[in-house]
């Protein structure tokens, strides 16, 4: 408790000196932790925010004559010790292999920066960096300047019809051959499929057709369909102000789309999604549960040895590390309820499970058992914190016991309730280890929620945030080139959070508000 | 005590002293209001109240002193049955209210506690705002109508002379009033339930001299319509508002009676050391 009036530090003037050396310990411990916490938000900031910026693409001339286009990253001492090098993200993966070059300051004869250099995005391959030689639609050829703006309006077009495909896809085709499915199908559902298909065989038609000749760094030349092709910019032509409207869009991308190649590309909104749904799923299953048996232990039971034993064990819980809720929701939930649900309702399905395997209600299930200590230690707290003679007042007015807890108690205790749900809240949402046994999916592009009865479907695998770091971070076919996702993925998980708290704790500070009490800081 | 009317006077028998424990004043069964016969009270073992037997007396201020630890508060307790959460305590003995023993299986005692108010040392107005504190009790009956509720609760806030302060801001929170306000708007809550008897443990002991002084004058305004039992360690409140005073010490009843005797002719003389600073409580 803060003493009105009393600082921390102590007391001003010359007795601060003698107080000395633990003052000035317990400020530097304060110091480095604060450090270490800014340290941390600003390298994932950084690193994950820089990740989107356009950089400015470089035309090297080496030695003996050769062509290399890449983006500068560190640079760091030759094993000679002969001077330093530097590393180039060259793209083109499809060019040989790598992506990296290593190359030696002094090899290098020439570093230019021309306009002409483009950036392709592509739906496979990665990045590619080089020239535009030609764009061929249909039988017109175009060349130069010419060709960069009509591929900049056509790829506008097939971004359009490839957003209008997938919606196509996700919104109509799968949720009927979904039901034909379950209802063995009529006649005119048939038809209706058979129509939404070649609806959607149209527009894949009308995205193609397009080729692009392209140029890489040796002047090899090749051919990409225009189809292929996500995005392309000119980062040595643009201006700062279309540079920051390419990051904008690039970070919204990001936010809004779906992963690609292999999660070592695109969006994570179904993992955002995924991670914010179970995270409330889990405190709507956890607040009623936690705060019961609160009462339970505060209010009815009798305060003897059994009851502190209880306690003591309930305590203990919130210790126990986190993969054995994991293992425990996978015996239990999925293997136990879930296998039995399936015997008894989803027979027809039988021997591919429903909600026998790992989904979003079990995730949900093992995570508020993970944080149900939290929420009953913090509730308990927060009753026998009520002082006595709020109850007696009550009592002295007519109020039966249970009156008394309902009007009174349980109403002061509320702010005890919404610590414990944030403290809840923080610990789930960072939680991986236990969701890789029970539900969570390295892809899961369909989000849990959607316009299909019935709406939220919590026997779906899901996608999460946590998880999603982990698996670009090792899982993917180039860690160093996944590593930007890797920190942007971070910081987003830290700001969901984050955001997750702030609300838990403003709805806190707008009920101590409407319940009077003085606000503790 | 009743919002509707005035309630008729009523003569006091003549106090007569002399009984066991020295000091028992004997009111005829109409003018009694709390029968205490013999009560005995134990906390897991240790002895707060020994044997105790004393009547208090409608519609007039009772003060129980004593030092501290002396079993006075306990014995505040005792009558609105606080006691029962406790279940540490044991008791023996009977208290009867208006010749109805309290302790009685049909005695619901939620209802009891609503006919014996209290107010407690420490103002506990309730996180809510003032016009809710007031209607709690009210609430808790159910089957009033809004109307009722307001009547009452501006009712309950005129007689605990609080009403002129708070008129403009019902809806304030109850922790933005002061202390002596604090305490002024619990005695506003207790007494719209309309109790018979009204409990004050210390109930000036947490406020400035200013604040004390307003609710002695409603100790005083009050007393017509309610019997009223106060706890209180200062010598000069006791002697100021009461009507009877008992001396406790130990958990025995030492002496009781009308406070002018009692503080001006003590017939004992632990009362008297006590009562002249002596005994230091």
């Amino acid at each position: 408790m803060k003493i009105p009036g009393h600082t921390a530090v102590g007391m001003p003037g010359k007795r601060r000196t003698r107080e000395g050396p633990l003052a000035w310990l317990a400020a530097a411990s304060v110091a480095l932790s604060l450090i270490m916490l800014g340290a941390l938000l600003v390298l994932l900031s950084v690193k994950g925010l820089s990740n989107f910026w356009p950089a400015t693409v470089h035309q090297l001339t080496l030695k003996g004559g050769e062509t290399v286009i890449g983006v500068p990253l560190e640079t760091r001492e030759l094993p000679s010790r002969q001077g330093l090098e530097r590393r180039y993200l060259t793209a083109n993966r499809d060019d040989g292999g790598g992506i990296w070059r290593w190359l030696a300051n002094d090899q290098i004869t020439e570093d230019t920066t021309p306009e002409d250099l483009v950036v392709l995005e592509r739906r496979h391959w990665g990045t590619f960096f080089g020239r535009l030689v030609a764009l061929q639609s249909g039988d017109q050829r175009l060349t130069g300047p010419d060709a960069w703006t009509v591929l900049e309006s056509r790829l506008k077009e097939i971004n359009a019809l490839r957003d209008e495909r997938r919606r196509l896809t996700h919104d109509e085709i799968l949720p009927l051959i979904r039901s034909m499915e379950d209802q063995d199908g009529h006649r005119s559902e048939d038809r209706r499929l058979a129509d939404l298909q070649r609806r959607a065989s149209e527009l894949q038609q009308r995205m193609q057709g397009d080729l692009v000749v392209l140029e890489n760094g040796q002047g090899r030349r090749q051919e990409q369909a225009l189809a292929e092709i996500l995005e392309a910019w000119r980062p040595n032509a643009m201006a700062w102000h279309e540079k920051l409207g390419h990051w904008v869009r690039e970070l919204w991308q990001f936010l809004s789309q779906g992963p690609r190649d292999a999660n070592t590309a695109g969006g994570v909104w179904p993992a955002i999604f995924g991670t914010i749904l179970m995270v409330l799923l889990m405190s709507i299953l956890v607040t009623p549960f936690g705060v019961l048996a609160a009462v339970y232990l505060n209010e009815v039971a009798h305060q003897g040895r059994l009851t502190r034993l209880v306690r003591i064990g309930v305590r203990n819980l919130a210790g126990v590390p986190s993969i054995v809720y994991g293992v425990f929701g996978l015996g239990v939930f999925v293997y136990g309820i879930g296998g039995s649900i399936d015997r008894w309702f989803f027979e027809s399905t039988l021997p591919s499970p429903t909600f026998g395997t790992g989904g979003l209600l079990w995730a949900s299930l093992t995570l508020a058992l993970l944080t149900l200590p939290v929420v009953i230690v913090a509730t308990e707290e927060g009753l026998s914190r009520i002082p006595l003679h709020q109850r007696e007042g009550a009592l002295a007015l007519g109020a039966t016991r249970f009156e008394t807890l309902t009007r009174v108690v349980l109403p002061m205790a509320t702010p005890a309730m919404l610590t414990g749900l944030i403290l809840a809240v923080a610990r789930a949402a960072g939680e991986v280890a236990p969701l890789m046994l029970v539900g969570v999916a390295k892809l899961a592009p369909q989000v849990p929620l959607d316009g299909e009865f019935p709406f939220l479907h919590l026997e779906r695998k899901f996608m999460h945030l946590g998880y999603h770091i982990y698996d670009a971070a090792f899982h993917s076919s180039d860690v160093q080139a996944a590593m930007p996702l890797v920190y942007a993925t971070a910081l987003l998980l830290v700001t969901v959070i984050l955001v997750l708290n702030l609300t838990a704790i403003f709805m806190r500070h707008y009920l101590r508000k409407r319940h009077g009490a003085p606000v503790r800081r | 005590m009743s919002i509707d009317g005035e309630l008729p006077k009523r003569q006091l028998a003549q106090a007569r002293l002399g009984n066991r424990r020295g000091a028992v004043m004997e009111f005829s069964a109409a003018d009694t209001c709390l029968d205490i016969q013999g009560l005995t009270l134990a906390y897991g073992g240790k002895t707060a109240l020994k044997d105790l037997t004393l009547r208090i007396p409608r519609h007039r201020v009772t003060a129980f002193i004593g030092p501290s630890g002396c079993g006075k508060s306990t014995l505040l307790r005792a009558l609105n049955r606080l006691h029962d959460l406790n279940e540490d305590v044991s008791r023996h003995g009977q208290i009867h209210l208006d010749g109805h023993d309290i302790h009685d299986p049909r005695v619901a005692v939620a209802e009891l506690r609503r006919r014996v108010g209290m107010v407690f040392q420490a103002p506990n107005p309730f996180p809510m705002s003032i016009y809710d504190n007031v209607a709690f009790g009210l609430r808790l009956q159910g089957g009033l109508s809004k109307r009722r509720i307001d009547d009452v609760v501006e009712w309950a806030l005129k007689s605990a002379a609080l009403w002129d302060e708070v008129k403009g801001r019902l809806r304030a929170s109850a922790w933005s009033l002061s202390g002596g306000q604090q305490q002024r708007l619990v005695i506003a809550r207790t007494l719209a339930v309309e109790p018979e008897v009204l409990l004050l443990d210390e109930p000036a002991s947490a406020l400035d001299p200013i604040s004390t002084l307003k609710i002695e004058e409603l100790i005083r305004t009050l007393k017509p319509h309610l019997t009223l039992v106060l706890v209180t360690h200062n010598m000069q409140q006791a002697a100021r508002v009461s009507d009877y005073t008992a001396f406790l010490h130990n958990g025995e009843l030492v002496e009781y009676g009308p406070t002018d005797t009692l503080f001006t002719h003590p017939r004992l003389r632990r009362t008297e050391n006590y009562i002249t600073g002596r005994m230091v409580g």
